[in-house]
């Protein structure tokens, strides 16, 4: 059992640490809601463009998509260490409505390279090898309007 | 993160995992996240959870979802490693602490189905997002290539080497024997390319059609087809009437070459052009019934090299078909060796290949054994006077053999671990062809 406790704070008072976190983090868990109640969380990179949380999906791995398209309400869950590691925070959830952007799947979401490429670098090299998977890189944006944030601070 | 776990068997293996985030729809029907310890359950399939914060919504009895993920950062690169595991479940009290019996699980780890096999296993999903976004959008969605790749992906050009060296071969024993070369050489080259590539489509074709590539989840570039049909690059239709269509064109040339040449063309070609329709074609299907590696050789071996000396000499000879003879085995064991990765989905499609037949044993024996016959009949074909003394410089690369053989016999059940090994007997059948076609020449060369 520990005994640390936290604190749910509102998105004003915390968009710098989130917003840290947001930009260090190279993997957080989007969960969304599928049909009957039940919840489906996805690790994805999240990209953060100062205002709204961006994600790519490939066609391969589009449930997701789907479950968003039918329930935009989703939750972005960052607790990656490479992004708290550091910090006096054990993570943060934005909860937000969530949009599929899909009407170019082939080229569209490149507008989103250069924050992707911070967090993975090696994506240009997959990217000249495209015809090789090319299904995996058709590929739909998730953008995400905060709605709440919630801080998980660690005490000492 | 990590609470000490119970001495247990059955227990979900959470090792390695750093973090736990427990999932639920909270009372305002947004999902809720909360970064939780953990361990695995002291029951089967369960894990106990301490979630560092408990929002009032988050009581016993709310279904949840935990989600462990992980990657291992890679300066300069991204990440590696990558692996995550969900359990679905009910939140019950245990103590202070909550545990999850597991109703569900899934999740990837990719050191258990590499991220290529994933990506396959999941192409069935793709193709759907692309024909619901297509009714919803009341226009075809496909997924895009620039057209010179779909190309390059649909012929399976890389192979051609299986059609240009025994071309060359054959004129190169032609010239050895006095003959010239001639430009009837090329477009003989032009022609058999045609018919191979139309092949390569056939197969493509009739492979989707019988489910034989569906079914493979683990292609590589040397096996388990082109994929551009799984992958709804080219449909089924224009696949078939290209291949068909390149096939006929490679006949017309093979005609109209017979016609200046001699009519004994028509023969050596309408054998080939048959083995390659039927090589995956009804009713024969000749690779479904295991005599896929003897139509390969005979088709990329005699046919091709007693064609193509034919064209020049206008006769056939003894030599021309001895010296098919090693080309001939390499080529039949491209495919032989091609096969040992496809050979589940193979099964599963009834295409009963040597693969499939055969244990692992015997295709490492059959595949020693073949090696050593290619070479083994370049020795007795200088012996005996039916190749020259230079063919001998073919046997330089069957060291590669060897390499060949002990990357089958360690990757055997490694589709991907099996890759370096099909590249490697590509090459081999590569310079073996190259030497022996330059052996010819050189011969020819210096004899006057």
């Amino acid at each position: 059992m520990n005994d640390e406790t936290v604190s749910p704070t509102r998105l004003s008072e915390v968009s710098p640490e989130v917003e840290h976190l947001l930009i260090r983090a190279l993997v957080a868990e989007l969960s969304v809601i599928a049909g009957g109640g039940r919840v489906v969380s996805y690790p994805l990179i999240p990209l953060f463009d100062g205002e709204k949380i961006y994600m790519t999906s490939s066609v391969l791995f589009s449930k997701k998509l789907e479950h968003i398209k039918a329930n935009p309400k989703v939750a972005v869950s960052i607790s990656d260490p490479s992004a708290v590691s550091g910090t006096e925070l054990a993570g943060a959830t934005i909860q937000g409505e969530a949009a599929v952007i899909d009407d170019d799947l082939h080229e569209g979401w490149m507008r989103l390279l250069p924050l992707w490429r911070q967090k993975e670098p090696s994506v240009d090299v997959f990217l000249k090898k495209r015809f090789a998977m090319p299904l995996f890189w058709e590929r739909a944006i998730i953008e995400i309007t905060p709605k709440r944030v919630f801080v998980w601070r660690r005490e000492s | 993160m990590m609470l000490e776990a119970p001495s247990r068997s059955h227990a979900i293996d959470l090792e390695g995992y750093a973090k736990a985030i427990v999932t639920y729809i909270d009372d305002d029907d947004y999902p809720m996240s909360v970064p939780a310890d953990f361990r695995s359950g002291d029951s089967e399939a369960s894990v106990v959870l301490d979630p560092i914060s408990r929002p009032p919504d988050m009581h016993p009895g709310r279904r949840v979802t935990v989600i462990f993920s992980h990657i291992k950062p890679v300066e300069d690169f991204g990440y590696v490693d990558r692996r995550y595991l969900t359990v679905e479940g009910r939140l019950e009290p245990k103590g202070d602490v909550f545990e999850v019996k597991a109703e569900r699980i899934s999740g990837w780890d990719e050191s258990v189905v590499p991220f290529f096999e994933y990506c396959e296993r999941s192409v069935g999903r793709g193709r759907a997002y692309l024909e619901s976004l297509s009714r919803t959008e009341g226009k075809e969605i496909q997924p895009r290539l620039p057209l010179l790749w779909k190309m390059f992906l649909a012929t399976r050009a890389p192979f051609l080497t299986a059609t240009v060296i025994p071309v060359l071969l054959g004129a190169a024993v032609a010239r050895w024997q006095g003959y010239s070369a001639s430009w009837f050489t090329a477009v003989a080259l032009i022609g058999a390319s045609l018919v191979h590539i139309g092949l390569n489509m056939l197969n493509d074709y009739f492979d989707s059609v019988s489910g034989a590539d569906q079914m493979n989840v683990t292609p590589t570039p040397y096996s388990g087809g082109s994929r551009v049909l799984q992958y709804g690059l080219v449909s089924e239709k224009a696949m078939l009437g290209w291949g068909a269509g390149l096939m006929v064109a490679g006949c017309v040339i093979g005609v109209v070459l017979s016609v200046f040449r001699g009519p004994a063309l028509l023969a050596i070609g309408g054998i080939g052009v048959l083995l390659a329709f039927f090589y995956t074609a009804p009713p024969l299907r000749l690779a479904y019934r295991g005599l896929g590696d003897l139509a390969v050789a005979t088709g990329f071996g005699p046919i091709v090299v007693a064609g193509s000396y034919y064209v020049v000499a206008r006769k056939l000879s003894i030599e021309a078909l001895y010296a098919s003879i090693p080309v001939a085995i390499l080529v039949m064991l491209i495919l032989y060796v091609n096969q040992v990765p496809d050979r589940n989905a193979d099964a599963l499609a009834g295409k009963n290949t040597v693969a499939v037949r055969f244990s692992r044993e015997a295709i490492l024996r059959g595949y020693a054994i073949a090696a050593a016959a290619a070479f083994l009949s370049v020795v007795i074909g200088v012996a005996i006077g039916l190749m020259p003394t230079l063919a001998l410089l073919s046997l330089l690369p069957a060291p590669l053999a060897i390499v060949v053989y002990r990357g089958m016999r360690d990757n055997y059940d490694s589709p991907y671990g099996l890759m370096p090994a099909m590249s490697k007997n590509i090459a081999l059948h590569g310079l073996v062809g190259t030497a022996l076609t330059m052996a010819y020449f050189a011969s020819a060369y210096f004899s006057g």
